[in-house]
């Protein structure tokens, strides 16, 4: 595979808040590549830059083996599907799509049947005399993709793409662009601030926070090993508890949390971890009982259950440890309702040492 | 929709009448029979008639339509420029640029006529229509550009990205995408600044040369002479021309800004 964009040390600044700080990315072509973070974190900019529509201050934008810092947005053979989509109010369906085409000064014929087909991959045909006003959110967002993918951009840009749809039409857009991204075959660049939207989606993310990027990689890598305690809470690991390290040996690190009795949490023996810690362990891996379960966990605290959230298929207990920290358990439904807990009750969380994850903790939390 | 209470109904109606009630009285005597005087002596429409052939009064008509459209297309020309350029770029200079522009709708109109009258015999300008021209530019400019700013700032600027975005160049983008989408607010301020420009009496009256008589001026001259019912026709039909202008222009630009609370300038 080779690479479709590259960034090379790109900085960025609106003013005086450094928007992309050295941020460097290599997008290999075909991927479906999400960039994750919370808003303001920088993560348009990066898309506007690559787009063309911001010059960056200092670093290179590279297209195709093609170094296109300097060049106009219409010199990249790249499009964008703008957060509220940008359609043109006054012209129709078919006007908007054929707009880029026209702007290239394609011959009328040729125009006329790329957007028919376009329209048809969007499942749009006969909304083509529509203004952009008399369709719906998840129209409106067909048609901006449409109108976008008929120039066959080598990378398609989208920005926030599903935020401005209901939770229903959002499942079935994230299945829509998988499938339009293996039948264009273009590279997807999305920015999104919903961890599962990018979970899903994407061959590769980049987690951003604060204009820098604090980590690249697999859905699962990002999932299974964050690199700081900010790349884990952001990707929906909330349950978090600092102390120090005591002793680590055998990939086995026992920390000492303050004010609480010691826990173990398995490390990579190649981690050279001292001091501060933060210690994370996922919601659904903590187990939570009234009374210590014969004691084969590595891990035992004891907390009182602070809130009950009923969710379908699962329980959500919220317990306060004593050091008074919120934590979260899920629960199963069937396990929940097989020995129910009520709020005030005293309980124990437990879990295995490789269920939780041990993070330096200078980095700043999001 | 909450009702209203009745006084403040009664309120309005008075405040209603009181405007409108001599532009009402006017029309009515325009259809009067009596040559002096308001004693009503039958309906006709003879008032009308002799205006229609009266040389002098159609001349006036033709300047002062003449004089509309010019210094109305000008000014738009002008406005439009001058209110993209404001808008778009952004720099110290814009809040006292701002405040030079708007000046001309506060400044008392007899001074700007007595200071343009001033300047043009100062630079030895023969005063005609180009005079009569300059001047109603100088106040149809600065309504222009509020006009055309006010629906500007309306304009999402993520149309003109995406615009570039797709392979337009900066012309492309004003040509397609904000021309266009300017279309209603330009009529609106066209049809207002016509309105104006036709109806304008205190700066022409200063600029005015021989040979370049206005509407206006001729109603004041034929005043002078006396009030008759002719004057009275003339004015009816200028009344009516106006609303209807500024009616349009008002619906054009409510209709340029479906999205907006409905605020506009006037």
């Amino acid at each position: 595979m080779s690479e479709s964009v590259g960034l090379d040390k790109v900085i960025k600044s609106h003013g005086l808040v450094r928007a992309v700080d050295h941020v460097s990315l290599s997008i290999q072509n075909g991927e479906f590549f999400s960039i994750l973070g919370p808003s303001g974190s920088g993560k348009t900019t990066i898309l506007r830059l690559i787009a063309g529509l911001d010059r960056p201050d200092l670093g290179d934008i590279i297209i195709q083996q093609r170094i296109v810092t300097l060049d106009p947005p219409h010199k990249r053979p790249v499009n964008m599907v703008f957060q509220h989509y940008a359609l043109f109010p006054h012209l129709s369906v078919y006007e908007n799509v054929a707009f880029g085409l026209h702007m290239k000064g394609e011959r009328q014929a040729n125009i006329q049947k790329a957007v028919s087909h376009m329209l048809a991959l969007v499942r749009l045909q006969g909304k083509e005399k529509r203004l952009p006003g008399q369709l719906s959110g998840g129209e409106q967002q067909r048609v901006a993709l449409a109108r976008a993918l008929v120039n066959r951009p080598v990378v398609l840009l989208l920005d926030e793409p599903l935020a401005a749809l209901d939770q229903q039409l959002r499942q079935e857009m994230q299945g829509e662009l998988k499938r339009l991204q293996r039948e264009v075959k273009a590279t997807f660049i999305c920015v999104t601030h919903q961890q599962d939207e990018a979970l899903m989606l994407s061959d590769r993310i980049a987690v951003m926070h604060g204009g820098k990027l604090l980590q690249v990689g697999t859905p699962q890598e990002i999932y299974d090993r964050p690199v700081s305690s900010a790349v884990a809470r952001f990707i929906g690991l909330s349950n978090a508890l600092s102390g120090t390290i005591v002793s680590c040996d055998g990939g086995l690190c026992r920390v000492e949390p303050n004010g609480l009795s010691p826990v173990m949490v398995s490390c990579s023996p190649h981690d050279s971890l001292q001091g501060a810690v933060t210690v994370m362990v996922r919601p659904e891996r903590v187990h939570v009982s009234s009374n210590m379960s014969a004691n084969r966990y590595d891990n035992s605290l004891q907390a009182m259950v602070h809130h009950v959230a009923f969710s379908g298929n699962e329980v959500v207990y919220h317990v306060r440890l004593l050091g008074g920290a919120i934590w979260m358990a899920r629960v199963p439904i069937a396990e929940a309702q097989a020995c129910p807990l009520t709020v005030g009750q005293q309980v124990y969380l437990q879990w295995w040492a490789q269920d939780g994850l041990v993070l330096p903790s200078q980095s700043p939390p999001c | 929709m909450k009702r209203m209470p009745s006084s403040f109904i009664l309120v309005s109606l008075l405040v209603m009448l009181f405007l409108y009630l001599p532009v009402v009285i006017l029309i009515g005597l325009s259809f009067n029979a009596s040559t002096m005087g308001v004693a009503w002596k039958g309906f006709t429409f003879q008032w009308y008639e002799k205006l229609a052939m009266d040389r002098a009064i159609l001349e006036a008509t033709v300047n002062s339509v003449v004089i509309a459209f010019v210094s109305t297309g000008l000014a738009l020309v002008l406005g439009v420029g001058t209110a993209i350029g404001l808008e778009t770029r952004h720099g110290v200079q814009r809040a006292w640029v701002n405040m030079i522009l708007l000046l001309p709708l506060v400044i008392p109109e007899i001074l700007l006529g007595v200071s343009l009258l001033m300047v043009f015999v100062l630079c030895q300008v023969h005063l005609g229509f180009g005079t009569i021209i300059i001047g109603h530019m100088v106040f149809n400019l600065p309504l222009t550009i509020v006009i055309i700013r006010a629906r500007l700032r309306k304009l999402d600027p993520a149309w003109e990205d995406s615009a570039r975005d797709l392979g337009a160049t900066s012309w492309d983008v004003l040509t397609r995408i904000t021309l266009p989408l300017l279309r209603p607010a330009i009529w609106g301020a066209g049809l207002l600044g016509f309105t104006v420009s036709l109806d304008d009496f205190v700066v022409t009256f200063f600029v005015a040369g021989p040979g370049s008589t206005t509407l206006p001026l001729k109603v004041f001259s034929m005043i002078r002479t006396g009030m008759t019912p002719e004057v009275n026709a003339l004015s009816a039909v200028m009344v009516v021309v106006s609303m209807l202008c500024v009616g349009l222009s008002w619906f054009l630009q409510q209709r340029s800004a479906p999205a907006s609370s409905g605020s506009s300038y006037l």
